[in-house]
């Protein structure tokens, strides 16, 4: 019982990492059914920003974290004026091509400027402390993702619920048209649907940097699409399936890694996802709601 | 009010309004019958700038809305409910109406206005907590209306409002528009049910494959032997 609850408090810290990145997969999703396959990628430069805030500037971790979300928030509206906005009217198969092309020249350029060693995330920024309460191990750095990643999706539900923008967010995901009718600028609120996603995902970024002490330009590949998989099991397009999927993720990776074999546990996250896909492609919150007449 | 000048709109290669004039004069019912897929939708989707004519103008207050983004049109004072409704149906009934006046800033005559709707459609009251997605149809036409008069427009444009409404339901509606017009807000009226909407209108046009064929006063368009014949059931 101790050694799984040791598991799932694990879990947690990695599940919250997910679920950052899956908000920002699920938001776009939602707004312009685009599958935004650079995102990891955004995620990836966040944690760069992060590393070079502290390394260059000896930022504290929050200034870092917040300097990161700017540039990947302003890197986010960038890349969909450049890349999705001209082919908003195109297939969906040639905007998804496109955002794979996005994600594979960040990289590239990354390592091209950067180099594709790995670097350490500066530990100056970050002491880890392990603390034992009630016979388990916390870290504090655990401790520090999942309350700062808990915070923001305060703050998300809050903009999303409660803001003008927000509620302008969900009526253009709703029915594009009518919103337009309300006088709601539609290329406006997509791009502030990119700014928070992103931002969101370079706060992953340097959580991913503290959590596994390295960072490098192919970092956002696998946590890219575990995120996507997070997104989906919620069902994409849906805010709370995202966090709900993240943690999920998370706890079941860790899980597999602890009682399983860690070399599977990739296989049993993508299994979920073809799993998903049979069982239930629209997620668990996703519904088919019929229209009432 | 408002001129719309020989507009022609394309669906890719089909020309869908050709060379369509219409005027609706200040706060009058003006109504468009025609049978389906006659352009009646069309028309006012060009007016509010959700579909762009390749040729024409479109004149309200002196403004070409044909140069004037979507999006703005709603604050010249124009605007629309769109056929089916199309309430956002994952959002309360009061987002919907506070969508409605989204870009108006004046908190205190908004307030009044979300008041002066409650008292008009008291169910939209009980209900203001409540998903839009999951009220009856005749509740949705209500929120659509109450959403358009959020906006406070001098020109209401309808798309079938009617549509898919009970008998009794239809007689409500049309109540509910005639009340809107004489509290001064002029209205160009899309519907099918031609008998209804000229009852009310002061002016009609007869539309079919997106040309104008007839118009003139509801009284003269309900007594023509050619609109009783194709749209008044004899």
């Amino acid at each position: 019982m101790l050694e799984f609850m040791q598991q799932l408090i694990n879990g947690l810290s990695l599940g919250a990492i997910y679920a950052l990145i899956a908000l920002g997969y699920t938001m776009v999703y939602g707004i312009i059914k685009l599958i935004n396959f650079a995102h990891g990628e955004i995620m990836m430069v966040g944690a760069y920003v992060g590393f070079f805030s502290i390394s260059v500037f000896g930022s504290h971790i929050i200034v870092a974290m917040l300097f990161a979300m700017i540039a990947c928030a302003i890197l986010g509206v960038i890349i969909e004026k450049i890349a999705y906005r001209p082919l908003r009217g195109a297939t969906r198969i040639a905007a998804l091509i496109t955002a794979i092309g996005v994600s594979l020249f960040l990289q590239y350029t990354t390592v091209f400027f950067l180099s594709p060693q790995q670097r350490i995330f500066p530990q100056t920024a970050f002491q880890t402390k392990d603390y034992l309460i009630a016979g388990l191990s916390i870290s504090n750095k655990d401790v520090f993702i999942f309350v700062s990643a808990l915070i923001l999706m305060a703050i998300l539900q809050f903009i999303i619920r409660k803001t003008r923008t927000g509620k302008a967010m969900r009526a253009v995901s709703l029915d594009r048209d009518a919103a337009v009718l309300m006088g709601i600028s539609v290329d406006r609120t997509i791009s502030i649907t990119f700014a928070i996603g992103s931002s969101l995902a370079a706060a992953a970024g340097i959580m991913v940097g503290i959590y596994y002490s390295t960072i490098n330009p192919l970092m956002g590949i696998l946590p890219g699409l575990k995120a996507f998989v997070a997104a989906v099991l919620g069902g994409i397009g849906i805010v709370p399936g995202a966090m709900v999927g993240g943690f999920l993720i998370g706890i079941l990776e860790t899980l597999v890694s602890g009682y399983g074999n860690s070399l599977y546990r990739d296989a049993v996250v993508f299994g979920v996802l073809i799993l998903i896909l049979l069982v239930k492609p629209t997620g668990i919150f996703g519904k088919n709601t019929g229209e009432k007449v | 009010m408002l001129k719309v000048n020989n507009v022609d709109v394309y669906y890719g290669a089909i020309h869908a309004l050709k060379g369509l004039s219409l005027d609706v004069e200040l706060g009058n019912i003006v109504t468009l019958i025609g049978a389906n897929g006659a352009g009646k939708t069309t028309t006012l989707k060009t007016i509010s700038g959700l579909l762009r004519p390749k040729n024409g103008n479109i004149i309200f207050k002196g403004k070409d809305l044909v140069k004037i983004p979507p999006e703005k049109i709603v604050g010249l004072g124009i605007s629309q409910v769109p056929e089916g409704r199309r309430v956002f149906s994952t959002m309360s009934v009061l987002e919907n109406l506070e969508m409605g006046a989204y870009l108006r800033t004046d908190k205190k005559e908004k307030q009044s206005d979300l008041e002066n709707i409650f008292t008009r459609f008291p169910r939209l009251k009980e209900r203001r907590k409540q998903l839009a997605g999951t009220l009856s149809g005749g509740e949705q036409q209500m929120l659509a209306i109450g959403r358009a008069l959020m906006a406070r427009p001098e020109l209401l444009l309808m798309d079938e409002p009617s549509m898919g409404l009970a008998p009794l339901l239809v007689k409500e509606i049309f109540a509910i528009i005639k009340d809107i017009n004489e509290k001064g807000t002029t209205i160009l009226l899309v519907e099918q049910n031609a008998h209804m909407a000229l009852s009310i209108a002061d002016k009609a046009y007869v539309l079919e494959t997106g040309k104008i064929v007839l118009e003139g006063s509801a009284q003269e368009l309900m007594h023509s032997e050619a609109v009783k014949k194709a749209y008044l059931g004899g």
